[in-house]
C-alpha cells in the first residue's frame, strides 16, 4: 500500500433522506437541548432586567411581559418553545428507557410516537397562545 | 448458484459412461467437469436470457496508478438473473468487464465478514443484499471512515486494533477437577450471550457509527459487543470479569455511545448492539456506585 484515500465523513446533512429514526431522535435531541439552554438564559437575562429590585416597582416588570406578549413574532416563538420543550422531555423519557434497556427493539416506534404527541400538545396549545388579547 | 440442482443431472451421465480402470479422483474430476459446463451453459444461458441489466455504479480508485489516482465511480450494466446478490454483480463486473475491479470476499453466505460494503447509502454485506431490493443504479462504495486502499478494499487494522484491545479470549483460571471435566456453561447464560457470539467482524457497525467516526480512540459497537460476549460469560470468573469492565468503563469505551441505534440497524448478524452496550453501562454503573 502506497497510501490510502481517507473519504472523510459521509454523515453530512445531505445524505439526510437516510438518517435512520435513531439518528433523527439523536439530532433532535442535541439540537432541542442547545435551544432550550440558549431559552433558559435568555429567560433569565430578560427577567433579570424586568425586575428592578432598586425600585421595587411591580409596574415594570408587567410593562416588559405586556410589551412581550403584545408581538405576534413573541407568540409564535412560545410555540416554538413548547414544542421544543414537549419534545425533549418525551424523547428524554425514551432515552431513559434506552438507557434502562426496555423496549430496545421498539425504540424507533417511540421516537415517531414523541414526534406525534409533541404535534398533538403543540396544535392543542394554539388557540391559547395566539387566542384572547393581550394578558 | 444453481450447482446442487445440476448434481443429479450430472451424476447420471458420468455414471452411464463410467469406464472400469477410473480412479475415485477420475469420477470426482469428471463429474466436477460435467457440472462446470452445465453451470457455465447455464450461465452463457441466463446472461443470453437476461432481458435485464442492473447498473452498477461502483467507487474506483488505485493509488498505485498515476492515472487512477483521482476517485471516480465506473458504471457497469450488469445482466441480472434472479435471486442475484450485490456480490454476484460485482463478480461478474469482474470477470466479464474490468478485471483490475478489487474487492474482498470469500465464503459468499454472510459468515466471513469480508464484504461489509457501502451500498446505496447504507452498510451492508454485499453477499447477503439482493439486487431486487435495491433501488437502480445500485451505488457500491467502500466503507465509510476507513482509509481506502484500492477500490472497494479498505483498511481494516484499525478496526481490528480495537478489537483485540477488549481482550477477546477466555481467560478463565479455575479448571474444574478431573481431566476429562468440562467447563459447563447454564442454557440460560448461553442464551444470553448467544446473539453476542455471531460476530463476523466485518466492520460495517463501527463504519456507521457517528462517534467512532469523530473519536479513534472509541473501542466501537464491534468491540464493546466483544468485550459483552466475555464479560457477561458466566464460566469466567469476578476478578476477570472486573478486569473487562475496567477497559469499558473508561472515557472511550462504552460512554461514547450515544444510543443512534446506527449500528444495530446495519449489522448484518442482527446483534442488538446498542442493547449490549447500555447492558454494560449499567453494569459499569452498578460496579462504581456504592451507598454508605
Amino acid at each position: 500500500m502506497s497510501q490510502s484515500y481517507d473519504r472523510g465523513l459521509i454523515e453530512d446533512f445531505g445524505r439526510w433522506r437516510e438518517f435512520s429514526a435513531g439518528m433523527w431522535a439523536w439530532i433532535l435531541h442535541k439540537f432541542t437541548g442547545w435551544v432550550l439552554i440558549g431559552y433558559l438564559f435568555m429567560h433569565i437575562a430578560v427577567l433579570s432586567t424586568a425586575i428592578d429590585a432598586a425600585s421595587g416597582d411591580p409596574a415594570t416588570y408587567t410593562d416588559t411581559i405586556q410589551g412581550l406578549e403584545s408581538l405576534l413574532v413573541v407568540r409564535v416563538l412560545e410555540i416554538g418553545l413548547l414544542a421544543t420543550a414537549v419534545f425533549h422531555i418525551l424523547n428524554g423519557v425514551r432515552l431513559l428507557m434506552v438507557d434502562l434497556g426496555v423496549g430496545l427493539e421498539a425504540q424507533d416506534k417511540s421516537f415517531y410516537a414523541s414526534l406525534v404527541v409533541t404535534g398533538g400538545i403543540v396544535v392543542a396549545s394554539v388557540p391559547t397562545f395566539l387566542g384572547g388579547g393581550v394578558v | 448458484m444453481s450447482t446442487e440442482q445440476d448434481e443429479p443431472t450430472a451424476e447420471t451421465t458420468t455414471d452411464a459412461d463410467e469406464a472400469p480402470a477410473q480412479t475415485p479422483g477420475d469420477r470426482r474430476r469428471e463429474e466436477k467437469q460435467a457440472r462446470m459446463q452445465v453451470t457455465e451453459r447455464e450461465r452463457a444461458e441466463a446472461a443470453a436470457a437476461a432481458d435485464e441489466t442492473v447498473q452498477l455504479k461502483v467507487f474506483r480508485f488505485d493509488p498505485e496508478v498515476p492515472e487512477k489516482e483521482e476517485p471516480r465511480f465506473d458504471d457497469f450494466h450488469v445482466p441480472y438473473v434472479q435471486g442475484m446478490t450485490v456480490l454476484d454483480a460485482l463478480i461478474y463486473a469482474r470477470d466479464e468487464f474490468d478485471s483490475s475491479l478489487t474487492f474482498r470476499h470469500s465464503c459468499r453466505q454472510a459468515v466471513c465478514g469480508s464484504d461489509a460494503l457501502f451500498i446505496n447509502g447504507s452498510q451492508r454485506l454485499a453477499c447477503k443484499t439482493q439486487l431486487s431490493a435495491l433501488d437502480a443504479p445500485v451505488r457500491v462504495e467502500p466503507l465509510p471512515h476507513q482509509d481506502v486502499v484500492k477500490d472497494l478494499v479498505v483498511d481494516m487494522e484499525h478496526f481490528y486494533d480495537q478489537m483485540e484491545a477488549v481482550e477477546p479470549y477466555m481467560q478463565s483460571e479455575e479448571f474444574p477437577e478431573g481431566e476429562l471435566e468440562e467447563q459447563r456453561q447454564s442454557p440460560e447464560n448461553r442464551e444470553k450471550i448467544k446473539m453476542s457470539t455471531r460476530c463476523i467482524w466485518c466492520g460495517a457497525c463501527m463504519s456507521s457509527c457517528n462517534i467512532a467516526a469523530g473519536d479513534n480512540e472509541y473501542l466501537g459497537p464491534a468491540a464493546i459487543n466483544k468485550a459483552y460476549r466475555f464479560a457477561m460469560d458466566e464460566r469466567e470468573e469476578d476478578d476477570i470479569k472486573e478486569h473487562r469492565m475496567r477497559i469499558m468503563e473508561q472515557e472511550h469505551g462504552v460512554w461514547r455511545c450515544q444510543t443512534q441505534f446506527s449500528c444495530t440497524e446495519v449489522c448484518p448478524k442482527d446483534i442488538p448492539l446498542t442493547e449490549h452496550i447500555q447492558e454494560l453501562k449499567r453494569e459499569a454503573v452498578k460496579s462504581n456506585l456504592k451507598f454508605w
